[in-house]
């Protein structure tokens, strides 16, 4: 850029003038860094130092800044400008904080500092400023698939917010699960009785309000685009197909309950009085506040036995081996059903642990108030003989093998199954088991191919790369960030709620929806501006891509884990900003590097790693590169800092957007340029997750497995490039970690490559 | 009466003949009456258990159980309880529900005692330490009674010192003055709480 003015500023606050020699920062900020305006300053974030940048900014036609002070993390609001592009060398808490205050320690502290200042200069020259997406546009109305409490819930929240909602159901009517409910579990103090479901007042809001288009026996037949522009089609059973374009989307799809043929040992189908929470409901609706009868022959029930995790965290690989957190709430409901009408009925609840979310433990003592018994027990089997049953258990706290005979009635709580769709991901994770050693998922895909084989029925029918729904993370539930981010899907814009993305009552499904369209919201306000979503949320920058020269490899369009890139009609990339997080996983996939950011490249960082002054093999000074995830393990460090933990000043530390966005290019970069070692912090990766881009952390492990042969190649040893996981509690972890690793490098001898 | 397994016919019982019966059905198995009590070990059953077997139904085995008798009311397990049973009311309540219908195990020292004080403090409406004592050393027979006294010769001795015990109440002792007043009272509070309890 020809009218680039580098500017850098120099803090002496905090401790930084009596610690370092800022006199000689400010002079390599200016000879090595080539900054053109170099300042010092006594306490650069207040308002002063600031009013001095800015002038600077506004006067002396500076474009770039450099800020020599504390850690990127602090005083952002003091350094917030926006105008222009800036790095930020952090001397507080990446040197002095971490380094002893003793005379031992000063040169070597001191050349911590330069390099820093070395690299914040060399950084920030690569950087530009970056501007929103220039193709931004805003559809506002949030499309809900599924229109029972959780999916009615969001189109009425996202109503009264002021945005307009379509809401497509594939049944006839709205209400789902609600509707077939007699009474619902009770939301309100002192959670003692079953209350009205409130589905029918629900229903005539959501078909009353005017900011609400419903339609029902329809299903989203296709959805293409992405946050503030996708496009819907919505076919109906007539055979009708309307278009509507949409900002957002909310799936509300709920659950099917666990199939009861599945359990014959229970007496399903075997007998009309065992039947599953839904067919209690069912009779309770048809009894309508009067005594339930028999099914069997309409006789008087007087001995109701609820069996719990019914086909539920089963053990044996047959069932659930899940629990749905819901049915205990149920069976006491229920069972209240018999017990309110008539306190003579024995309703006894079978249970290997009750579990009741919420105000569920006040409803819990209500039941044995009211007589409901509780006995913890597992059932082996249910006998059905006439018209009466023996359920056969275990009591677990009598140990005996022993039964209730003569049972009217036997209720089976079977637990939720998602209904989220087609898994998109069900061959790779199959492909993964069998190269484990465990065929039976691969055996499954294979059968689920084979001609005539009942094929999963996709919800949301995306039109993406990456398969027509949401992706699944363990046992058919959609994915979404349960720790950091839960309503977050892997799709942009793109939100579950409810049951579907893990098993839930009505209570917490309604809050779920409701998150899930403030989410929705979210997505479309920042669409509209041309800014990330999140978790970057407001992040301006978006991945640009040099296509002239681009392989096609296709890396980038497989490993994203959002599912952003598509293929042009020419297999090039083809980019949804909107869709996209930020992340840079695509930019550390890309084998010829020509996907960066305005502010954040495969330069922005490489310039740094050679900016730094290597010291020749005979100074006894190794130099170690960390590239930490700037989410956890950057923090992490930053506050270690605050806790003056001391940590090796062999080490340079730069922050990543997501270990996933490092580029391998920067390995060898850093190894070419005589460093002794590169040490990697990012998340826990895996089934429990905690990457903040789901897969960053798994895909960057998986890209420094295959380093080996490329340090094998430079005659290194392999424990030169090592990838540690790390939490942004590891306070005291981090600094042991890397003392121990800057020991074992140092134990090596120096890298063969200095001084090149 | 018939006893249905894992019905409410006995939980009933237990709520309307035991002292704080009507609290069974709120225990919820946590098991830290059972992991609180300083005898657990020592007993049949625990707390936890016999609330179980109150509603599974077992009537004869709780009611037998030594357990109830073995509650020595540190009251350890109530001041625990999560969801605030009063316990230790609850066993005494059982062990007398026992008592009554005849259930309680043989030569239980607790029940045993339990008979000899009240038998002691109703004959005078005070209790007569020194034939108290005796009766409890000599319930196994003469010989027993020597060496139990015998045993607990210096505990006596120091008693009678410390004036806590009186070798003249051998030739009777004291009492209250309204002797038939009292058995009256006592008469009228038993009809009273069998009416109450259903145990007439």
């Amino acid at each position: 850029m020809a009218d680039m003015k580098v500017a850098a500023y120099i803090c002496q606050g905090c401790g930084l003038g009596e610690r370092l020699d800022t006199a000689s920062l400010a002079k390599i900020a200016q000879k090595e860094g080539k900054a053109q305006v170099v300042r010092e300053h006594p306490f650069l974030c207040n308002a002063e130092g600031v009013a001095m940048i800015r002038n600077d900014i506004d006067n002396e036609a500076v474009t770039h800044v450099m800020i020599a002070a504390c850690s990127r993390r602090a005083k952002t609001e003091a350094f917030g400008f926006t105008d222009v592009a800036m790095s930020r060398a952090n001397l507080r808490e990446g040197v002095i904080w971490i380094r002893p205050d003793d005379e031992a320690s000063r040169e070597t502290t001191q050349e911590m500092a330069e390099d820093y200042v070395r690299m914040g200069c060399a950084e920030v020259k690569k950087m530009k400023l970056p501007e929103a997406d220039p193709a931004a546009v805003t559809e506002r109305r949030v499309l809900v698939v599924g229109g029972g409490i959780s999916g009615m819930t969001a189109a009425l929240e996202a109503s009264r917010a002021g945005y307009r909602v379509v809401l497509v159901e594939k049944t006839g009517a709205l209400g789902g699960w609600g509707a077939r409910l007699y009474k619902r579990s009770p939301s309100r103090s002192p959670y003692a009785d079953p209350q009205d479901t409130g589905v029918d007042a629900m229903i005539a809001a959501v078909t009353s309000d005017g900011n609400i288009k419903v339609y029902t026996n329809a299903i989203t037949s296709k959805i293409e685009g992405a946050p503030g522009r996708f496009i819907a089609e919505v076919s109906t059973e007539s055979g009708a197909t309307t278009t509507e374009t949409v900002g957002s989307i909310v799936q509300a799809t709920g659950f099917s309950l666990y199939d009861a043929n599945n359990l014959p040992e229970l007496g399903y189908g075997k007998s009309a009085n065992v039947v599953d929470q839904a067919g209690l409901e069912a009779l309770a609706r048809a009894a309508n506040g009067g005594a339930i009868k028999r099914p069997s022959d309409g006789g008087d029930v007087k001995t109701v036995v609820f069996v719990q995790c019914a086909g539920q965290r089963d053990e044996t690989g047959k069932h659930l081996p899940y629990c749905s957190g819901s049915c205990c709430l149920t069976s006491v409901k229920q069972a209240m059903y018999f017990k309110d009408q008539n306190p003579d009925v024995d309703t006894v609840v079978i249970y290997t642990d009750l579990r009741m979310p919420g105000n569920g433990e006040d409803f819990y003592r209500s039941g044995q108030n009211k007589g409901v018994t509780f006995t913890k027990g597992k059932v082996s089997s249910v006998e059905a003989t006439g018209n009466t049953c023996k359920v056969n258990f275990q009591d677990l706290i009598l140990n005996d093998q022993t039964a209730i005979e003569n049972a009217d009635l036997v209720v089976l709580a079977t637990g939720q199954v998602a209904n989220s769709g087609v898994d998109v991901d069900a061959k790779l994770k199959a492909e993964i088991a069998a190269a484990a050693g465990d065929n039976t998922l691969l055996d499954a895909w294979n059968a689920s191919q084979a001609e005539g084989a009942v094929k999963p029925i996709s919800v949301l029918n995306l039109a993406y790369r990456q398969g027509p729904d949401l992706p699944q993370l363990k046992y058919g539930f959609t994915d979404s960030h349960f720790i950091c981010f839960p309503y977050e899907t892997r799709r942009t814009g793109i939100y579950a709620a409810g049951p579907v993305r893990r098993p839930m009552d009505i209570i917490q499904a309604t809050e779920d929806a409701t998150g899930a369209a403030l989410k929705a919201i979210q997505a479309i306000e920042n669409a509209a501006l041309g800014r990330a979503a999140h978790p970057r949320s407001g992040d301006l920058s978006f991945p640009k891509v040099r296509i002239e020269g681009c392989t096609q490899c296709k890396r980038c369009t497989v490993e994203c884990p959002f599912g952003a890139i598509d293929e042009d009609e020419k297999r090039y990339p083809l980019f949804n900003q909107s869709r996209c997080r930020r992340c840079g996983t695509c930019m550390g996939a890309c084998p010829v590097r020509v996907i960066s950011f305005e502010n954040y490249s495969v330069d922005t960082v490489g310039s740094q790693i050679k900016a730094v002054d290597v010291p020749d093999e005979f100074s006894e000074k190794p130099r170690i590169l960390i590239l930490a995830c700037e989410n956890d393990a950057y923090p992490a460090l930053d506050m270690a800092a605050m806790n003056k933990e001391v940590y090796s000043a062999w080490v340079r530390v730069i922050p990543v957007r997501c270990l996933g966005s490092v580029n391998t290019i920067w390995i060898t970069d850093a190894l070419n340029s005589g460093y002794d070692g590169v040490m990697m912090l990012g998340c826990k990766h895996g089934e429990d997750y905690q990457c903040h881009f789901v897969k960053g952390s798994e895909l960057a492990s998986y890209r420094m497995s295959k380093v080996g042969d490329t340090l094998q190649g430079m005659g290194l040893e392999p424990e030169r490039v090592q990838v540690f996981e790390a939490a942004i509690t590891d306070i005291e972890r981090l600094p042991r970690l890397i003392n121990e690793y800057s020991d074992q490098i140092a134990a090596l001898p120096p890298s063969p490559f200095k001084g090149f | 009466m018939s006893i249905e397994k894992y019905r409410k016919n006995f939980l009933k019982e237990v709520e309307e003949r035991v002292e704080e019966g009507q609290w069974v059905k709120m225990c919820m198995q946590c098991g830290v009456c059972a992991g609180s009590c300083p005898f657990g070990p020592h007993w049949e059953h625990t707390p936890q258990k016999i609330f179980m077997m109150i509603r599974a139904g077992k009537r004869e085995e709780v009611l037998t159980s030594d357990s109830m008798w073995m509650c020595t009311s540190c009251y350890n397990c109530v001041v625990r309880c999560p969801r605030k049973l009063p316990i230790t009311h609850i066993m005494h309540g059982l062990a007398y529900l026992s008592k009554r219908e005849g259930l309680m195990p043989k030569n239980q020292p607790t029940a045993q005692f339990g008979q000899l004080f009240w038998d002691n403090l109703t004959k005078n409406g005070r209790v007569n330490e020194l034939k108290l004592s005796l009766g409890m050393y000599f319930k196994d027979g003469f010989s027993q009674g020597i060496k139990n006294a015998m045993a607990m010769q210096s505990v006596g001795m120091g008693m009678m010192k410390a004036k806590r015990l009186n070798p003249m109440e051998i030739l009777g002792g004291h009492g209250i003055k309204d002797k038939s007043g009292f058995s009256a009272m006592l008469k009228k509070a038993k009809e009273l709480e069998d009416a109450r309890r259903k145990l007439a």
